[in-house]
């Protein structure tokens, strides 16, 4: 096979379409008759519902109808359970779903009470304001710690103490390793709530076809094949009756693979209902209460050391907010567990969590997925371990890798995917040290960083370690198809959000094929093109979707072969694929263009030999035993003003192993973007709840994403450890970027402002220009 | 409800547009839902992210920030007017293609149009002339490095 594409730094397919303003989203659906929808959204955290009066709204012009939770009969009920906690002995899990419509009870600002109708968005909104809700107010349980107390609210009435679940992990002895210890820290760590903002927000179009019996879904999900199965499921229909597609989605990162979303749930049953179309845009200041948001923990946590610095031990207890829902399940705390891990030889460890039911919006994966802040733990005792025991920040990590001969590397305990945590490939040294050698670190903390102290400038520097659980099952498909005009189709049934679909996939085939990438057609997230499969999640894409996209490419080309030397009557050795023909190799004017071989393979008469499959087409599944493990070192040099906290990064640097790299560029993209969901995660972003569970910051000219002069030009470099759990060796990087930030922050702003000296210390994320100013004035 | 109606002759890449709408009909929804030029994108609503901007009268404006009215008699210009010709693309364009500027592609209608303005009144901006230029923009995917990059392609 020539490798051309595979491998190449080529841009994208699908950015023509981008650039000149024509690929559809989901708002851009237009149908005739199309009425629009508004929801009437709870302004309170916690109430017990007594009265919802739609009287006088049903009476404006333009509106055409408005249902609360009563009005959906027996088509009310709570969610589905995503993912059911994994097979851990002794685990306890209180499953509470959201509910379409809130009927008796709220349980966060912004839970939908009722929608409304009408023939557009403007007309629907005036509505809501003639609502009438009559509401007995409760006491929000906002902070982690007194939810649990015997006199907090309750979320949910029958969940004494506000308990979603408890887990608890374990290997080795760590109570036996940290007795024999010469060092032993202890550490209590905070990680604070932010919310995804992809640029574009959530959108439904529901259309019910009543002739044909048809349910056609537009919708900006991760997850389409599940999206149909479950409204399928829920609407009583058949799965071949409702189509849903992901167009182009603008921005994902994790919760809009939640499903089902309370509108996701309405809307389709509201155009069979009404018999008409109907469309709902989310606005940005649904979105901060609308669509589901990460990372609230606490953390109790412990290392246990020798005195040159290697890891005997970690024990870990932590409070996980869930919001007032669980419907992913134990995801984001599970990876948070393992992933605290690391790179590292943790011979013993104890982890276990307990997930809090709060009065704020659910919590369920978004980029990282709660492996940011097993990261920020372990990464910050390092740090700590670091300092107390004298010992260079790199060096204490690297005495604690695990070293290449160790893999496959089983850490003994089970991951979000219910599979062993066992790493498959990695090898952690080069990576550091290449790290190293780009920051410069040895010159920056021998030379440089004294001159500029002498100078009076507070420089710092940061060095941090992952490693990055990606590529889970259960499996994708992809089906190829090569078309009578030469062009090659691909679909998956995967959606697709920026991640460079169109093209990673189409090298794939293009190498395989001996075609131009540009005539690989690939159609993803359209349930009638594709009907299989999970959807686009855990840094998965291009690992298991990727895969499988090879596998169905290596059918067609043995089609290709074999009807070609049927054709030329000619042994199968003797021909090349290239230029999007099949040739003799050397013999001038033996050769048939793919397109002409496709017709061939499908004749209109005459007989065929039995068991023969028409056309040059395949469809081929993959599931890998468990995920790739990808890592990785982040490696920044910052200056601080020391008045008023404003931050500068003067270099950054991240170098990656994610395995076999498909496309370069795109990669990069995805590590860039990363980090600066990283920056914006660590040092601008946070979501402020008062005591009644208010979001106080709900607009993004108060909740800051970080801009073009926030985030700073990322050096990249790579290493190279294939997977072998794959036939392509590649490993998932989408949420690389994203995932140390908080704790490389942290060190370096640190060490920056020389902290620790004043017996201050950065346990928390996220941390801002004001935050720092509390900090320190509470250590003078 | 109010059902005042108001008349807009508007010129959007070059082709005149007469509707009668409601004063209150924000500018971008007129230009994404009357005239169905959907390439323009809304993100916040509130004149934050960037992504509905477009030419009026040449400037850049927040399409999410005015009325449709307001544009009564004024020229406009959208990213679908941005390419000389179907097959081809703006320089521009071509550059954030070759340069990966673009991920999901939501905000980049937006960006353009911001950078076309500016390219126009600054034709050799260095790295943080870019950077400030586009800072009134959001993006989540790229992180903004490979469109500062596209950008020094295309003027360089």
């Amino acid at each position: 096979m020539s490798t051309r594409y595979f491998g190449a730094p080529i841009p994208r397919n699908e950015d023509r379409r981008l650039l000149s303003g024509q690929a559809l989203f989901v708002d851009d659906v237009e149908l005739p008759g199309l009425l629009h929808a508004a929801f009437l959204r709870s302004s309170i955290a916690h109430a017990r519902i007594r009265r919802i009066d739609v009287t006088t709204a049903r009476k404006r012009a333009g509106v055409v109808a408005i249902y609360t939770a009563a009005d959906l009969g027996d088509y009310w009920r709570p969610g589905p359970l995503l993912v059911p906690p994994p097979p851990i002995a002794g685990l306890m899990f209180n499953q509470r779903t959201q509910v379409p419509l809130a009927k008796d009870k709220i349980r966060h600002v912004g839970e939908p009470l009722a929608i409304v109708l009408a023939e557009n968005r403007y007309l629907a909104e005036d509505a809501l304001a003639d609502i009438e809700v009559e509401v007995e107010p409760l006491p929000a349980v906002v902070d982690l710690e007194n939810a649990l107390s015997e006199s907090a609210a309750r979320v949910h009435g029958d969940v004494a103490g506000n308990i979603a679940a408890r887990a608890h992990q374990r290997k080795g002895d760590y109570a036996a390793a940290a007795a024999k210890a010469d060092h032993v820290i202890r550490r209590r760590f905070r990680y604070d709530r932010g919310a995804s903002n992809p640029i574009e927000t959530r959108g439904i179009v529901a259309s019910w076809d009543a002739r044909a019996g048809h349910l056609t879904v537009w919708d900006t999900t991760q997850a389409p094949v599940f999206l149909r199965n479950g409204l399928a499921g829920m609407l009583g229909l058949s799965e071949r009756q409702v189509r849903v597609i992901a167009p182009f989605v603008g921005g994902a990162f994790g919760p809009k693979i939640m499903l089902f979303y309370p509108e996701e749930v309405v809307l389709p049953w509201v155009a069979i209902k009404l018999n008409r179309p109907v469309k709902w845009i989310e606005d940005r200041l649904e979105h901060f209460f609308a669509t589901t948001q990460e990372r609230g923990q606490i953390h109790d946590a412990e290392m246990a050391l020798t005195r040159d610095g290697k890891i005997l031990g970690v024990k870990d207890t932590f409070l996980h907010d869930t919001g007032a829902y669980d419907p992913y399940g134990l995801t984001v705390p599970i990876n948070s567990q393992c992933t605290l891990l690391g790179p590292y030889v943790v011979p013993n460890y104890e982890s276990s969590f307990t997930a809090v039911f709060t009065n704020k919006p659910a919590v369920t994966p978004y980029r990282g997925a709660g492996r940011q802040h097993g990261v920020f733990v372990i990464e910050r005792l390092l740090d700590i371990a670091a300092r107390e025991l004298g010992i260079d920040r790199a060096e204490i990590r690297r005495r604690n890798f695990i070293p290449p001969e160790a893999f496959p590397y089983n850490n003994e305990i089970i991951y979000q995917d219910f599979a062993p945590l066992e790493y498959d490939s990695g090898n952690y040294g080069p990576v550091l040290d290449k790290a190293l050698d780009m920051l410069g670190y040895e010159r920056f903390v021998t030379e440089e960083q004294r001159r500029l102290r002498a100078e009076g400038r507070h420089v710092g520097v940061g060095i941090v370690c992952y490693v990055e659980g990606t590529g889970i099952g259960p499996y994708e498909g992809a089906k190829i198809q090569v078309q009578a005009n030469g062009k090659v189709s691909l679909v998956t049934g995967i959606g697709t959000q920026g991640q460079g679909h169109y093209t990673s996939f189409a090298q794939i085939v293009a190498d395989r094929l001996g075609v131009d990438v540009r005539d690989v057609d690939v159609v993803t997230g359209d349930t009638d093109q594709f009907y299989w499969g999970a959807g686009t999640f855990a840094s998965r894409g291009a690992v298991v979707a990727g895969n499988a996209v090879n596998a169905a490419a290596t059918v067609v080309r043995e089609k290709i072969l074999r009807l070609a030397a049927e054709h030329f009557e000619c042994a199968e050795e003797d021909l090349v694929l290239a230029d999007g023909a099949v040739a003799i190799a050397g013999v001038p004017g033996k050769s048939i263009r793919l397109g002409e071989l496709a017709l061939k393979a499908n004749p209109m008469r005459g007989a065929v030999r039995p068991g023969t499959e028409p056309g040059l087409e395949a469809t081929q599944y993959f599931g890998p035993p468990r995920g790739a493990t990808a890592n990785g070192v982040h490696a920044m040099i910052v200056e601080l003003d020391p008045d008023t906290f404003v931050l500068t990064i003067n270099k950054y640097v991240v170098v990656h192993d994610c395995g076999t790299v498909i496309n370069p560029l795109i990669l990069a993209g995805q590590v860039h973007g990363g980090v600066a969901q990283g920056i914006g995660n660590a040092f601008y972003e946070q979501l402020v709840f008062d005591d009644q569970a208010q979001l106080l910051n709900a607009s993004l000219a108060d909740y800051l994403l970080p801009t073009a002069l926030d985030v700073p030009r990322v050096e990249l470099g790579h290493t190279v450890t294939p997977s072998p759990l794959n036939p392509l060796g590649i490993k998932g990087a989408g949420e690389a970027g994203a995932i140390p930030v908080g704790p490389l922050f942290a060190q370096a702003i640190e060490d920056a402002l020389g902290l620790p000296a004043q017996g201050v210390e950065l346990l928390e994320i996220p941390l801002s220009p004001n935050r720092l100013w509390e900090l320190v004035m509470k250590g003078r | 409800m109010d059902t005042e109606r108001c008349t807009v002759v508007v010129s959007v890449n070059g082709v005149r547009y007469e509707r009668e709408v409601e004063p209150r009909l924000l500018l971008s929804d007129f230009i994404r839902h009357e005239l169905r030029l959907a390439g323009t994108h809304v993100g916040c609503e509130h004149g934050v992210c960037g992504a509905c901007t477009v030419l009026f009268d040449a400037e850049p404006v927040r399409s999410c920030l005015m009325f449709a009215a307001q544009a009564n008699g004024h020229e406009i210009m959208t990213v679908e007017g941005l390419a000389p010709a179907a097959d081809r693309l703006h320089p521009l364009q071509e550059a954030m293609h070759a340069a990966h500027g673009l991920q999901c592609g939501y905000c980049t209608p937006g960006i353009l149009m911001t950078l076309v303005a500016f390219l126009k009144d600054n034709p050799r901006p260095d790295e943080a002339q870019i950077r400030a230029a586009i800072s009134g923009n959001l993006c989540r995917c790229t992180g903004y490095q490979h469109i500062v990059d596209a950008v020094m392609r295309s003027v360089a």
